[in-house]
């Protein structure tokens, strides 16, 4: 005896149900799944093309003029077109730098801490404060800093104010995405280190590090992508000037955001909009490429195949 | 160069939980003694505390003492990265580091322990790539990553940087059971090339292969899970094979155990 399974056949006996074609209720809630991700999909993508054109198409113009990398806006009104907008990619650059110079080692030393050595009841604070410091909201950062750097000790509302409050903001995120690519360091390789008769510290520094490079450097440009986008820091700590201003110390430091939003108080002046676009696109590029940096050093990583 | 161990009554733990108890043997200099034994009965656990790479573990610790020629490895003031620089340990899986190329894994231990000069390293690395029957197949791409080499290569790559820091003793943690049957072969031969140097300690769950590789063999037991695993007997490896004063040795030899 055969057994039959085309599609439709009516020959008894087989176990199994008839192999024919899904039921109908079947076929309906694929259809219903397929279309509701789809919708899905676009209610997430329409809006993020969408600002990307209005980004683009408003100051896209301006970035392709030489003087919008080389000028600042010293001199031009608002009413003017013309200036470009080195003095805040500059200021962007020269603070997230410094940001970066600080919550690095801080944040990188505090991760080592926690998986190599946190143990018991101190690592659980450690790790809780992290957590904490995760869900800060930047603006409270901000009055964190306001209040210890101009009120506690009577400073000037200057660049590196501002960094310190990015600081704060920086340190959570390297520190969770460092321990994760700690983690991630077969414990094996540890051992084997410790079987050579190697110190704990020079595994850590020669076998472990080195393990995690790629990962831990991608986590910080994502880190430092991150927080070069904040804004109330720099609105409380270091308001904007049309001039190009590198002193961390002393004075004003223009930047991007601040940049945006000083023009878009002058909403009335199609000057002053078009630069909000060309800042805003600006700071979207900068963070892009500290992201496909970030994503080139996981590619091109310390760990050889 | 091959130094004798004497363990005597070792009890070892994992925090609370005793998981080996009262181990009482010496381990003869350059020979193999092979540790058989059910999985979980402690041969594993037992032989890192020969290099005091239990206490790596949290909550690891060990009463009892171990002796390496007459120096007590747990006295106070012994520190504990100076026994793992003399006794040195291969484990089950290769674990080349992946960072570094063939020529930096085997020159790793000397590194990170401050030996520099190249034309030092240059010997030391030529060998123990010998020593270890790899330095004919990587020769050639001693530059090359060592995690690229095949399973059977890198183990006995890590072979090269545990001999390369000239141990007293190497530990053996089922070197072969990541590996296939001529993988293994390549191993033992190279055991038995070691041995007239080296005491030499493997963890195996391959009768055959501690009956083939050792001198004397150790079998352990437990009398249930969670109990502490127990050092049933140790002999020459004939003896345990062929003729075991335990009838527990002979069950479990035969294939009649439990």
């Amino acid at each position: 005896m055969t057994t039959d399974t085309r599609v439709g056949s009516t020959s008894p006996g087989p176990v199994l149900p008839a192999l024919g074609n899904p039921s109908r209720s079947r076929t309906i809630r694929d259809q219903v799944a397929r279309v509701v991700m789809w919708l899905a999909f676009l209610v997430a993508v329409v809006p993020l093309v969408w600002i990307l054109w209005t980004v683009v198409s408003h100051g896209g113009h301006l970035l392709m003029e030489s003087q919008w990398w080389t000028n600042s806006q010293r001199g031009i009104t608002s009413r003017r077109a013309g200036g470009g907008a080195v003095h805040a990619i500059q200021g962007t650059l020269i603070q997230a730098a410094v940001t970066a110079l600080i919550a690095v080692p801080i944040a990188v030393m505090t991760a080592i801490y926690l998986v190599e050595y946190g143990r018991g009841k101190f690592a659980k604070a450690v790790s809780f404060m992290v957590d904490i410091l995760t869900g800060i909201p930047s603006i409270v950062a901000a009055l964190f800093i306001y209040a210890v750097w101009v009120t506690t000790f009577g400073f000037q509302r200057v660049g590196f104010a501002v960094s310190l409050a990015l600081v704060l903001l920086m340190i959570p995120v390297v520190v969770r995405s460092t321990e994760e690519m700690l983690k991630l360091v077969p414990n094996e390789l540890r051992e084997a280190s410790y079987a050579l008769g190697v110190p704990k510290w020079k595994t850590i520094a020669k076998v472990v590090l080195p393990t995690a490079f790629s990962g831990i450097v991608t986590g910080i440009l994502l880190g430092l992508a991150r927080v070069m986008g904040e804004t109330a820091p720099l609105l409380i700590l270091g308001p904007y000037t049309k001039s190009i201003a590198t002193n961390l110390f002393s004075g004003y430091m223009p930047t991007l955001p601040t940049m945006i939003n000083q023009d878009r108080t002058e909403l009335g002046q199609p000057a002053a909009v078009e630069r909000m676009w060309g800042a805003a696109l600006t700071l979207i590029l900068l963070i892009l490429l500290l992201n496909i940096a970030g994503r080139l050093v996981a590619r091109f990583g310390s760990v050889k195949k | 160069m091959a130094k004798r161990i004497d363990v005597s009554d070792l009890n070892v733990y994992y925090g609370q939980f005793k998981a080996v108890e009262g181990v009482t043997m010496t381990v003869e200099p350059r020979s193999v003694t092979a540790f058989i034994g059910p999985s979980g009965c402690g041969k594993s656990t037992f032989l890192r505390t020969l290099n005091r790479m239990h206490e790596v573990i949290p909550g690891g610790r060990v009463e009892g003492k171990v002796l390496l020629d007459d120096q007590d490895l747990y006295a106070s003031d012994v520190d504990p990265v100076a026994v793992r620089r003399t006794i040195g340990m291969v484990f089950q899986r290769p674990n080349p580091f992946p960072t570094m190329s063939i020529y930096d894994n085997v020159a790793a231990g000397l590194r990170l322990n401050g030996v520099k000069g190249r034309k030092k390293l240059d010997e030391v690395v030529e060998k123990s790539l010998r020593g270890a029957n790899l330095w004919n197949e990587v020769k050639d791409r001693l530059n090359k990553p060592g995690a690229g080499l095949s399973g059977g290569q890198q183990q006995r790559l890590c072979i090269a940087r545990a001999i390369a820091v000239e141990p007293q003793v190497l530990l053996m943690d089922e070197p072969c059971s990541a590996l296939d049957p001529i993988s293994t072969l390549a191993i033992e031969d190279l055991i038995n090339d070691l041995k007239s140097q080296y005491t030499i300690v493997i963890v195996t769950h391959n009768m055959q292969q501690a009956a083939r590789v050792s001198d004397r063999t150790a079998f352990f037991n437990l009398a249930a899970t969670g109990k502490p695993g127990k050092l049933v007997e140790i002999d020459d490896t004939h003896r345990i094979f062929n003729n075991p004063s335990v009838k527990a040795t002979e069950d479990y030899i035969s294939g009649r155990f439990g």
